[in-house]
């Protein structure tokens, strides 16, 4: 299975029914994996913070859901995790690709990197940076799970080392 | 009409509120925005189907959205500034491509971003929420004329024949209610609300 199946499987094994996104190369299987699934209940949203909104109301409407974006993308949510999904204890699954690293062209792209794991740290939400294959599933399953039992969000960053990277990011010497 | 908005009469959020959720009789869920919104949504009196934004301002739709997608037989309505909607116009377009059947938006518009110390929107100039709103998608989006128009245009079952965005020239009075405070406690009030778990010991 690839890095994407096994995401997809995670989520469905653990019943989160909701998807909202943002798009993104790098989560380009995803995103086409809960469009294409009957299981899933998939929006996509204009801004990241639009999709944190609704993976917000979809879960306290009864429905487990996922907010998938990029990193420059959550570097627009500071504001929805810290006064909505954090003090309301709503426990929505945050998925994020990882630009700005590991042979990145875009200085934009590599700063704005930077304020994601600072951000997660603020605000106290557990994260989990996701880089192989052989322990992907037990991490998604296992944190998915506690995200749910213990009503708090969770993130998973999208390493270049487990998708491989997005190649029309990568930095060439001339 | 959208290019009407200047004709429409000036009605007061606060009585606008109660009138709309004495229409309520089938525990529509209602989303509202932070602020003087939320605080009217109290005044008209405390529902279990009833959410109150702390802060994420311009976060009510896309919440009711989800609300609505995830609960497509329950009636939904997101209740927003001028100020909140403004913020984030991009989920209009989200809307009015999903066309959620049971979500019903209500915005409260007095050109001002009233909590901040009444400073103009863009609402006061040249923005006409209706006209950005019917733009994006959502064609069914009026202007209310007067309050007996609102009536006319609440007068409707709510978990279908969406999307509809009513907007309301306001006054700038302040909201009657207090506010809630507590996150954990209005989530999951709401959620017991729903039918969607939350606040059961498991003793």
């Amino acid at each position: 299975m690839t890095w994407s199946d096994i995401v997809l499987a995670s989520l469905k094994e653990n019943k989160v029914g909701f998807a909202a996104y943002v798009p993104d190369n790098i989560l380009t299987p995803l995103i086409k994996g809960v469009t294409a699934d009957a299981d899933f209940v998939a929006v996509g949203g204009t801004r990241e913070d639009e999709a944190v909104g609704a993976a917000s109301g979809a879960y306290m409407a009864g429905m487990r859901a996922v907010a998938m974006m990029q990193t420059s993308g959550f570097a627009l949510i500071a504001n929805a995790l810290g006064s909505l999904v954090v003090p309301y204890q709503i426990p929505v699954i945050l998925i994020i690709s990882e630009r700005g690293v590991m042979g990145e062209f875009n200085i934009g792209q590599t700063l704005v990197a930077r304020t994601v794991r600072p951000t997660l740290k603020a605000l106290g939400i557990t994260h989990h940076t996701l880089t192989d294959l052989s322990t992907l599933h037990f991490v998604l399953d296992q944190s998915i799970k506690q995200a749910f039992t213990t009503r708090a969000p969770v993130a998973f960053i999208l390493s270049p080392l487990l998708s491989g990277g997005n190649p029309a990011a990568r930095a060439q010497l001339i | 009409m959208s290019n009407d908005r200047a004709s429409m009469q000036i009605l007061n959020r606060t009585a606008l509120t109660r009138l709309l959720v004495q229409r309520l009789k089938h525990d529509e869920a209602v989303v509202a925005g932070l602020g003087n919104t939320n605080a009217d949504l109290i005044a008209a009196g405390h529902r279990p189907q009833n959410f109150y934004m702390l802060g994420s301002m311009g976060l009510a739709c896309p919440i009711a959205l989800g609300v609505a997608l995830a609960q497509p037989k329950r009636g939904v309505i997101a209740l927003e500034g001028d100020g909140s909607i403004l913020m984030g116009l991009g989920c209009l377009a989200t809307i009015g491509n999903v066309r959620p059947r049971n979500l019903t938006i209500v915005i409260w518009d007095n050109g001002i971003y009233q909590i901040t110390g009444k400073q103009a929107a863009a609402t006061s100039g040249a923005t006409d929420i209706v006209a950005v709103a019917r733009g994006a998608g959502i064609e069914q989006s009026h202007w209310v004329r007067d309050a007996a128009h609102f009536e006319t245009l609440i007068d409707r079952r709510f978990d279908d024949g969406g999307p509809l965005l009513l907007a309301v020239k306001i006054d700038d009075l302040p909201g009657k209610g207090p506010s809630a405070r507590d996150p954990v406690l209005i989530r999951e009030s709401f959620m017991r609300g729903l039918g969607s778990g939350g606040g059961k010991l498991d003793l």
